[in-house]
């Protein structure tokens, strides 16, 4: 199947109208970057709505319902007012980091936009360097929080900023391992071609259900796990706890700049989401993505049904895990996620060196992947374990912690 | 091929701009009046006292040091998982045993305590 590419049908069209070619390649990227971006900035608007909804729905409360249908407008309003509001610069900020901070963490976030493949020839640009690109861009968002956290002034801020980095700079090597292990089995860094061999073709009729989270279940935790912690959201947001650091590194930040950071911040969670579905669950991969006129239709439908799914997941998880302390976590990045991710590496690089079928490649793969879910699974299910039993005792009658105590002399305090 | 990055630098360009518009237009339609309490720096109500810009942990140092080493191995690893499929057995090898030592260096970060956060 040959795909063409919106930007050559596009360029291609107006030079038949006459313009000159560089003319018409500036024209067409210029507006589609400008589509992208501005999709992008927008589509937080709906992230922002879906999760307040999330949230409330298992928080047992109804939500934003009073904007618009279903609260849909609330998002716009909360944006209107964040608008009118006050630029505030705390005294002796350093004015520079300060209000560079923000804008950066944006257009880092809204460059990766370029890679994302939406459908079938509708992408922005097929680079062959695509998942580099991802994780060079990934690390601005650390620089930008770091930057945030050093020009406000503030303490709190400060410590976040710290603690940004060593989360971020953790969980970002799992990241990068288990995107590793996806380009040495499809042996290309083009998420185009990643996503064309996720496609199942049964009797010239692709099924698209060749995704390579099947095969590899333990790459695709390992990415989400991390890709949790990337996003800041709740197992790991510890960088803006709410009771320890009150607002975290953008606490001085008020009116547009605050709502550059939310941006961002949600954004992020989405694109990492996009990110899973194309490396793992087959991006625009789905039954009938092969025809002629209506598969990349189907394909732009597939992608985002799959991408919003993983993106309520995510959220489903923030509104019911407990926050982790800042020594489980890198506990969990350093001694668990990244020797269980080199292990696969040295495995899948073994395996396909082996002289069998390609189908006993998978096999073994699939068989180390399911080891490695397996040890994840044992070490968060014995944590969670701990910390209900933690809490459990809290609250039972006999314990004092919880009640009200008496010291020595035997009064009350 | 050059064209691809041409996207790239239109889509950066315009990645600064217009998040920059919306900031410089909220700085305009928002109203402006300091003043001595309102620039204070927010800490719950304390006032705040001595220098934030102080040393700080070691420790972060050490975080940083790791994953340097780390983000380098991958980067080096990127072209040949690219290229895996065509390699001989002697780079296959040199492949294994190239991760292999990052291990050991991981191993022994762990024992030296590098890795613990007290």
């Amino acid at each position: 199947m040959q795909i063409t590419q919106w930007s050559d049908a596009l360029s291609g069209w107006l030079i038949g109208l006459g313009l000159p070619e560089w003319a018409a390649i500036f024209l067409v990227y210029a507006v589609g970057a400008f589509v992208l971006i501005n999709y992008g900035m927008l589509s937080v608007l709906l992230l922002i709505w879906i999760t307040r909804k999330v949230i409330s729905r298992i928080q047992d409360r109804i939500g934003p319902n009073r904007v618009g249908k279903f609260g849909l407008l609330q998002t716009v309003a909360d944006a209107a007012k964040l608008l009118s509001k006050e630029d505030i610069t705390p005294r002796e900020a350093d004015k520079i980091a300060y209000n560079l901070s923000p804008i950066l963490s944006v257009s880092g976030v809204l460059m990766l936009l370029a890679v994302i493949p939406f459908a079938p020839g509708l992408i922005g640009v097929d680079l062959n360097i695509a998942a580099l690109f991802v994780v060079a861009l990934g690390s601005i968002g650390i620089m930008a929080a770091l930057m945030a956290g050093w020009g406000s002034n503030n303490k709190y801020a400060l410590l976040a900023g710290f603690r940004v980095v060593a989360q971020l700079l953790s969980y970002e090597i799992p990241l990068v391992l288990s995107i590793l292990t996806v380009v040495l089995l499809t042996g290309s860094m083009r998420f185009g071609s990643i996503i064309e061999s996720q496609s199942l073709h049964l009797g010239g009729f692709n099924l698209g259900v060749g995704w390579l989270g099947i095969v590899m279940p333990g790459a695709l935790l390992i990415f989400f796990i991390s890709s949790l912690a990337e996003a800041e959201l709740t197992p790991f947001d510890l960088l803006e706890a709410e009771s320890e650091l009150i607002a975290g590194f953008h606490i001085e930040y008020s009116g547009m700049k605050f709502a550059m950071f939310f941006l961002a911040q949600f954004l992020n969670a989405w694109i990492l989401a996009a990110v899973m579905v194309t490396l793992f669950l087959g991006g625009w991969q789905g039954p009938g993505v092969g025809l002629p006129v209506v598969g990349p239709l189907l394909g732009f439908g597939y992608f985002m049904i799959k991408v919003f799914g993983v993106y309520v997941l995510q959220q489903w998880i923030r509104g019911t895990f407990p926050r982790l302390r800042i020594d489980q976590m890198m506990y969990f990045a350093w001694k668990v996620l990244v020797p269980l991710t080199i292990g696969l590496i040295v495995v899948q690089a073994i395996v396909q060196k082996l002289p069998t079928p390609v189908a006993v490649h998978y096999v073994l793969i699939f068989i180390a992947n399911v080891g490695v879910l397996a040890i994840v699974a044992s070490i968060l299910q014995k944590y969670f374990r701990e910390e209900q039993m933690r809490t459990k005792r809290s609250f039972e009658p006999t314990s004092l912690i919880g009640t009200m105590q008496v010291n020595e002399e035997g009064t009350m305090y | 091929m050059l064209s691809q990055y041409f996207f790239i630098l239109i889509m950066s360009g315009l990645a600064v701009v217009l998040p920059l518009t919306a900031v410089i237009m909220g700085y305009f339609i928002g109203p402006r009046r300091p003043d001595e309490v309102k620039n204070d720096i927010y800490e719950s109500g304390v006032e705040t006292i001595g220098e934030t810009w102080v040393q700080f942990r070691a420790q972060y140092y050490l975080i940083g040091l790791v994953f340097v080493v780390f983000d380098v191995e991958a980067l080096f690893l990127f072209p040949i998982a690219v290229a895996y499929q065509q390699l001989e057995m002697f780079a296959v090898l040199a492949t294994i045993f190239f991760v292999l030592l990052l291990v050991i260096g991981l191993l022994y970060d762990w024992r030296k305590g590098a890795l613990e956060w007290q």
